[in-house]
């Protein structure tokens, strides 16, 4: 396997995802934001998931960041008020070793496309074998999203007409 | 705040080309998701990104951003559309949501499945549009508290 340029991507998904913590003024938080959900829709990209990877980089990388500058034009820009006191030596001494333990797990997960994995041997092949002849669908996926699995769509569908209403209730103070 | 939009020439003439463009793709994405990566999701947030950057860069009130508008009077409408889909499915005597069972004669079951897909890609991305909108507006609109 080479890492010729996964590698770099991942340090640079570490990097951002830190670097949106750290950094004081907000802007520049969102943004880096903003870059960590395009490098993470390319790592999704990269392990063959092209319809997360598609919604990643719409979703996170453009609708997210317009939501996040919308609220920070409302608010201040600059996080003056908000004290970070230094993490406990609780917290430095237990979380390194957490992460270790969870390497030790990670040691015996499947390999990646690994058909004997538990992922891939349960319903995984009847959709692959059955979704064409069934639906007319060429890409699995849209098919078991709308037609196998369309109950949970549906309910997912719910919940995004639900934050439309709930963010209406909260924030709307005029007819429009 | 989105009331006047941008004063930039750049901004402007960028967003009249790009605009058209985002949603064009974004139909193309939606009505495409049965044969590549793509589908109701995506294609809906598309949908929504090109009319929020309509809002946001001509603003509220020019003429160009009057669907945005009109469109918050579809709120619910995709879900409706979805569940009322597998609400024809539970009339045409199956389980709700098995479009098999779609009664349109001439169609083979396959075909009802596929059709079924695509309605429900439709009412997916229509609930999206609409309350991506919607949130902007709703996030908008707290600055313009003050103004009254």
């Amino acid at each position: 396997m080479t890492y010729s340029f996964e590698l770099p991507l991942l340090i640079l998904l570490i990097l951002t995802a830190g670097g949106a913590i750290i950094v004081k003024d907000l802007l520049s938080a969102v943004l880096i934001l903003g870059s960590y959900s395009f490098f993470l829709a390319l790592v999704w990209a990269w392990l063959g998931a092209v319809d997360v990877a598609f919604v990643e980089a719409v979703v996170g990388a453009g609708l997210a960041t317009v939501f996040f500058l919308l609220t920070l034009f409302n608010t201040a820009l600059k996080d003056t008020i908000i004290y970070r006191p230094p993490p406990p030596w609780s917290a430095v001494l237990a979380l390194p070793a957490l992460g270790l333990l969870l390497l030790y797990a990670a040691d015996d997960l499947p390999a990646f496309g690994d058909p004997m994995s538990p992922a891939s041997t349960h319903v995984a092949p009847f959709y692959l074998e059955n979704a064409l002849a069934d639906t007319e669908t060429p890409n699995v996926v849209t098919a078991v999203l709308m037609d196998y699995r369309a109950l949970d769509t549906m309910l997912e569908t719910a919940v995004i007409f639900t934050s439309g209403i709930a963010c209406w209730l909260v924030l709307r103070r005029k007819h429009t | 705040m989105i009331r006047d939009g941008h004063d930039s020439v750049i901004v402007r003439r960028s967003g009249q080309f790009l605009i058209p463009l985002i949603q064009l793709f974004g139909l193309y994405v939606l009505f495409f998701g049965q044969y590549g990566p793509g589908g109701g999701f995506v294609g809906g947030v598309m949908l929504g990104a090109g009319l929020i950057g309509g809002l946001l860069i001509f603003g509220s009130e020019a003429r160009s951003s009057a669907i945005s508008e009109r469109i918050l009077d579809g709120d619910g409408l995709g879900l409706l559309i979805f569940a009322g889909l597998g609400g024809l499915c539970l009339i045409g005597g199956g389980e709700f949501l098995n479009y098999a069972n779609l009664q349109i004669p001439g169609l083979e079951e396959p075909s009802r499945r596929h059709l079924g897909i695509i309605v429900t890609q439709i009412g997916v991305a229509l609930d999206i549009t609409v309350a991506a909108v919607s949130i902007v507006f709703s996030l908008a609109s707290v600055g313009e508290q003050e103004d009254d």
